[in-house]
């Protein structure tokens, strides 16, 4: 693999951009692994890159059922933040965070990470006592969170509209480290970075069965190209994941339901940051091709459909319409929609599982993307030393039967 | 938009109603003999199919009543719908 510098660009430039050789192979499946993980998101490619970089675990394979990044990591908004309530959560998501601002380096690929402030949006009294309660409790925990008056948010986020609206904005929380990533360049980059270390990734890969050994352990998989035998897998397939984990007679307590975006057509350069609104339900940021990418809801109802109903991102125009007026006469490009596996707390769950050699991560509803990084660092960790790292010790399976459950339905309110 | 089939009223835009997860979900006859994981499938275990899923709708902008439906999640379509106290109809591939 030739690195990405500015040598090389130069040298392509000058050879018309015809030199350029693809970032991963395709290779055909082996026989055997010696672990695989199901799921060629961001959080599979990069527990795969973690392994490989950092436990020496190289004769591994990502299997992906369609392409690699089509899932909800090319789906999502890209918002990235830490700020949740309880201490866990705040470790998990700000070990994440710490390692967005450095791995477009890691990875030698630009995965545009831009920390440009996340600002999330108080209209009633009870949010801003939410929000407030938030930002003492980031910083206690060290995560960075402010307070900004009506004015400060007006002044951070200039097309705000504050006051002549049907819920005026009575003050906002600020997280200046957030911002947004490149959804595309996450998965692309981590496939790159995997590969070049061993790693066989393969689409067009759909495991469609699990298959344990008398003891009980997990022996292989059946996929669509063939069976894989294998001694650990690792399942970090979003939406799919109950299905997935059925398969070896594992129940989890999820339910996956739709989630739409959409974008408007491009435009000069307006919105300088992430703005979400809990309470009027919607999320708006701009990304570098000049799209205004936003945000709707969960639709009422489970489903693996991969779309809803128009009437959840015409819920969220609305919202939009009224805070940002300058943008009522935009016009939208695209609506699409992905399949969120939500968690009776809303916090993930990166463990082991009651199948020795069956590990899965899982649970990220509305808003795993911000965790990719850290996410997929821990979940290498507790499948190379099958036990889980610290940060995602409390984010068990077993908690919901224990009752020491992370509910973050209040940072999580909002679909992001 | 769904269109749904209230057993009562006819076929309703999916607006006036109210989704209400998995349908025949019993709570536990004897509270204090039930086990923990007992208890962890009643209140957090869903069966979450790719298939058909027997589920409970309200029709809360028009009759105000509960009834129950089989929807396949892969498709979005409804199978069937009935009332509350009625046997799920038997359809292949459908829960028992
Ligand atoms: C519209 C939308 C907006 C969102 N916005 C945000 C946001 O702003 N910020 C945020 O933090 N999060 C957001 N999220 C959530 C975020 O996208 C996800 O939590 C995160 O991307 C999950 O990453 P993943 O790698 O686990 O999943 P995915 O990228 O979905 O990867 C799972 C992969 O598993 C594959 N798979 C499924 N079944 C099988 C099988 N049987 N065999 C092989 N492969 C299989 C799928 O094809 C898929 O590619 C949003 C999600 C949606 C849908
Ligand atoms: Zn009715």
């Amino acid at each position: 693999m030739t690195p990405f510098s500015a040598l090389s660009l130069l040298k392509q430039g000058l050879g018309g951009q015809r030199g350029w050789k693809p970032q991963w192979r395709s290779p055909d499946p082996k026989g055997a692994y010696d672990a695989v993980i199901v799921g060629g998101g961001g959080h599979g490619l990069g527990t795969a890159y973690y392994l490989a970089k950092e436990h020496g675990l190289t004769n591994i394979a990502v299997l992906e059922k369609g392409w690699i990044g089509g899932g909800n990591t090319g789906r999502n908004t890209t918002i990235i933040r830490s700020n949740y309530l309880f201490a866990e959560s705040a470790a998990l998501y700000d070990h994440a965070l710490k390692l967005w601002e450095g791995l477009s380096q890691e990875l030698n690929y630009n995965t545009m990470f831009s920390a440009r402030g996340v600002m999330m949006l108080a209209h009633t009294v009870h949010d801003a006592q939410v929000a407030q309660r938030h930002v003492h409790a980031n910083r206690a925990a060290g995560v960075d969170n402010e307070w900004l008056t009506p004015a400060e948010a007006k002044a951070f986020c200039p097309p705000l509209n504050i006051g002549d609206i049907r819920y005026p904005v009575i003050g906002a929380a600020l997280q200046r480290r957030g911002g947004t990533a490149r959804h595309d360049a996450v998965a692309w980059g981590y496939a790159r970075g995997a590969d070049s270390l061993g790693v066989d990734i393969l689409e067009n890969c759909e495991v469609t069965g699990i298959r344990l050994g008398s003891d009980g352990a997990v022996e292989a998989v059946d996929t669509t190209r063939g069976r894989i035998r294998t001694p650990r897998v690792g399942v970090a397939a979003a939406g799919h994941s109950s299905v997935i984990m059925a398969m070896a007679g594992v129940a989890l307590p999820l339910e996956s339901y739709p989630l739409q975006a959409l974008v408007s057509e491009p435009v000069k350069p307006v919105f300088p940051c992430v703005v979400m609104s809990n309470t009027i339900h919607a999320y708006i940021s701009q990304s570098d091709k000049g799209e205004l990418v936003i945000g709707a809801g969960t639709d009422a109802y489970t489903s693996y459909t991969q779309r809803g109903g128009l009437h959840i991102p015409s819920h969220a125009l609305e919202a939009i319409c009224e805070l940002f007026p300058m943008f009522r006469r935009l016009k939208m490009l695209r609506n699409w929609g992905g399949i969120v596996d939500v968690s009776p707390d809303r916090s993930p769950i990166i463990g082991k599982t009651p199948v020795p050699g069956l590990y899965v991560n899982c649970g990220w509803g509305t808003g795993g993307f911000k965790a990719t990084p850290g996410s997929a660092h821990v979940f290498a960790w507790t499948i190379a030393k099958d036990e889980p790292h610290p940060i995602n010790a409390p984010f068990t399976l077993e908690r919901f039967r224990d009752g020491d459950l992370i509910d973050e339905a209040a940072a999580a309110a909002v679909a992001h | 938009m769904l269109l749904i089939e209230c057993p009562y009223c006819g076929e309703r835009p999916e607006p006036e109603f109210v989704y209400g997860g998995q349908a025949h979900v019993a709570r536990p006859a004897q509270p204090s003999g039930t086990s923990a994981e007992e208890w962890t499938q009643f209140l957090y275990l869903r069966a979450n199919p790719r298939g058909l899923h027997a589920e409970r709708w309200r029709h809360t902008h028009g009759c105000g009543r509960f009834f129950n439906a089989l929807r396949d999640t892969a498709t979005d379509r409804f199978l069937a719908t009935y009332r509350v106290g009625e046997r799920v109809p038997q359809l292949p591939g459908g829960p028992a």
